[in-house]
């Protein structure tokens, strides 16, 4: 099956810094896919050079099959991008900002779907609304709207819950993954690896220009050398000679077990209570993708 | 081709939305240039024989206003598009550079004509002023208009910032402008002022535009057409080789 998206060798430096160095990525249709990374590590520049928008000094990008550089209309036609800044036109209202946007893509009557999106992204109320007037939420919005006018099969959007309140990100993610149900591909970055965790089917995770991991989520988080674990407070503060083995960690009054399987915790269990010691507080640890990207940012590249 | 329409219409309608800035404001100031040098030279300067200074001071200052604002217009707006922005959601979508450069060329114009027409209408409520041959004025005023169009759009993307932007406007346009025979007929100059302005190809529109209105010209309106037509194709390939490569909008 064709790729939603292809980047072969592709490398972009501003000056001396390059942003990004010889970037493979096959991004599946259909796929939930995470593009993870700290600050700079060339996120932006790699979706800035799929949408066009930046132009890579080698390698080559295909959207649904199609060169950015010498299809960039087809390309561009089947992409949709949620940019990271909060840019908007001034001089209109959301529904004239949405129709415009349609024509753009080529789209004459497009009333019905923009009231759609209109709808599903809780702007009914800001719709003649002028741009100037609404808050980062309400705007962020619109932009989410913008990408998604001419029904794109494949979507990016930038860090698109950066400063959202929790209401508005739920709601944009039950979209989003609707969208991705109805067979949109979906690619997004985000610094809240929790989102990408329960979204994405798969992630990919950039350092200073470079792809350092790329796999499932599960398998990411499956390849841990970190397993479970249970963290305890007991009353008297002491752990019975059998536990001793599986401990990990007693500071602080708390002690931290490490267990393989969830059916140790009831040996646990029953090794406090033929003690008699008491459990005042338990928390059962998993690793999960951010334990994954602090073992990649700190290990990878060094 | 309905992309180049949406965006020549969202073009049209940006200054629409402040007509009393990008329309009206330019139709005041231009008639008070007119005000002021009918008051001080009407009596005393006359152009063509049996020309009055007003009579020929008033296509210049059409003219002036037309490119003025033709200019202001794809300047302000790329700029404004870049410096805010929202320059990505033209740039994200499959609008074609072909596209791109006739909707902001052909919206810049169609205000500079606005402008031009509303002082020209204005005037004509006061002074009788001939239209000999308006074939002539029509060619000229579009044609201007569209190279000082195809400039604000390379001046609007090549600047950074406004303070460019101004210096652009300010040390060429403005320049060239006030120094095509406005306001006076170069044959009133010294020879070595006469020869610089015939390197100004804004003189050519000019007296081309003045053609159409008394059949009196500085020089031949042919050779005129010819120079603007040579510099629209120019300016207009420059034009859109910029937008093709992307220069200072794709990095």
């Amino acid at each position: 099956m064709q790729p939603a998206i292809e980047v072969k060798h592709v490398s972009k430096c501003f000056g001396d810094v390059c942003a990004l160095s010889g970037i493979d990525l096959e991004i599946r249709a259909g796929e939930f896919f995470a593009l993870l990374g700290p600050n700079g590590a060339g996120k932006t520049t790699l979706i800035s050079i799929i949408a066009g928008l930046t132009l890579a000094d080698s390698g080559t990008v295909s959207v649904m099959g199609h060169n950015v550089i010498t299809q960039y209309r087809q390309a561009r036609q089947s992409l949709g991008v949620v940019p990271q800044e909060l840019v908007f036109d001034p001089f209109f209202t959301v529904r004239e900002i949405l129709l415009i946007q349609s024509g753009y893509y080529g789209i004459k009557h497009n009333g019905d779907w923009v009231d759609e999106i209109i709808e599903r992204l809780d702007l009914t109320s800001k719709a003649n609304a002028n741009m100037r007037a609404l808050s980062g939420g309400m705007k962020r919005r619109v932009l989410v709207a913008q990408a998604l006018v001419h029904k794109p099969p494949v979507i990016i959007l930038d860090e698109p819950t950066a400063g959202v309140d929790v209401e508005l990100r739920q709601s944009l993610w039950d979209f989003i993954r609707q969208l991705n149900q109805n067979g949109h591909t979906i690619v997004l970055t985000t610094h809240y690896l929790d989102e990408a965790e329960t979204l994405c089917n798969r992630v990919a995770m950039l350092k200073d220009g470079k792809i350092v991991a790329l796999d499932s989520t599960q398998n990411m988080i499956g390849k841990l050398p970190a397993g479970k674990s249970v963290r305890l407070r007991l009353l008297p503060d002491t752990l019975p000679a059998a536990l001793h083995t599986l401990q990990l960690s007693h500071t602080g009054g708390m002690v931290e077990l490490r267990i393989d399987t969830y059916a140790q915790v009831e040996l646990i269990l029953s090794a406090l209570r033929s003690a008699h010691i008491e459990i005042l507080e338990m928390h059962l640890q998993q690793p999960d993708l951010e334990d994954v990207f602090v073992n990649m940012m700190r290990n990878s590249g060094n | 081709m309905t992309g180049f329409f949406t965006l020549l219409y969202k073009e049209l309608l940006r200054f629409w939305k402040v007509g009393f800035q990008t329309i009206v404001a330019p139709m005041v100031s231009t008639l008070l240039y007119l005000l002021i040098f009918f008051h001080v030279l009407e009596a005393h300067v006359e152009a063509y024989p049996g020309v009055a200074y007003t009579a020929f001071l008033i296509p210049g200052l059409v003219m002036m206003a037309v490119i003025q604002n033709a200019f202001a217009n794809a300047s302000s707006s790329m700029i404004q598009s870049k410096i805010s922005g929202n320059i990505v959601f033209i740039l994200l979508s499959p609008l074609s550079y072909h596209a791109i450069f006739f909707a902001y060329i052909i919206a810049s114009i169609v205000r500079g004509l606005l402008v031009g027409l509303g002082v020209y209408w204005v005037t004509l409520f006061f002074f009788d002023i001939p239209l000999a041959q308006p074939v002539w004025s029509i060619l000229f005023v579009v044609l201007g208009s569209a190279i000082l169009s195809a400039l604000g759009l390379i001046a609007g993307i090549w600047a950074d910032k406004f303070d460019q932007l101004a210096a652009f406007q300010n040390f060429i346009i403005l320049p060239l402008t006030f120094l095509s025979g406005v306001f006076y007929t170069i044959h009133s100059l010294p020879a070595g002022w006469q020869y610089f302005s015939h390197l100004n190809p804004f003189f050519y529109m000019i007296d081309g535009f003045r053609y159409g209105f008394f059949g009196v010209s500085d020089i031949s309106p042919y050779i005129s057409l010819l120079i603007v037509a040579i510099c629209l194709v120019a300016i207009s390939m420059l034009t859109i080789r910029m937008l093709k490569t992307g220069y200072k909008l794709r990095h």
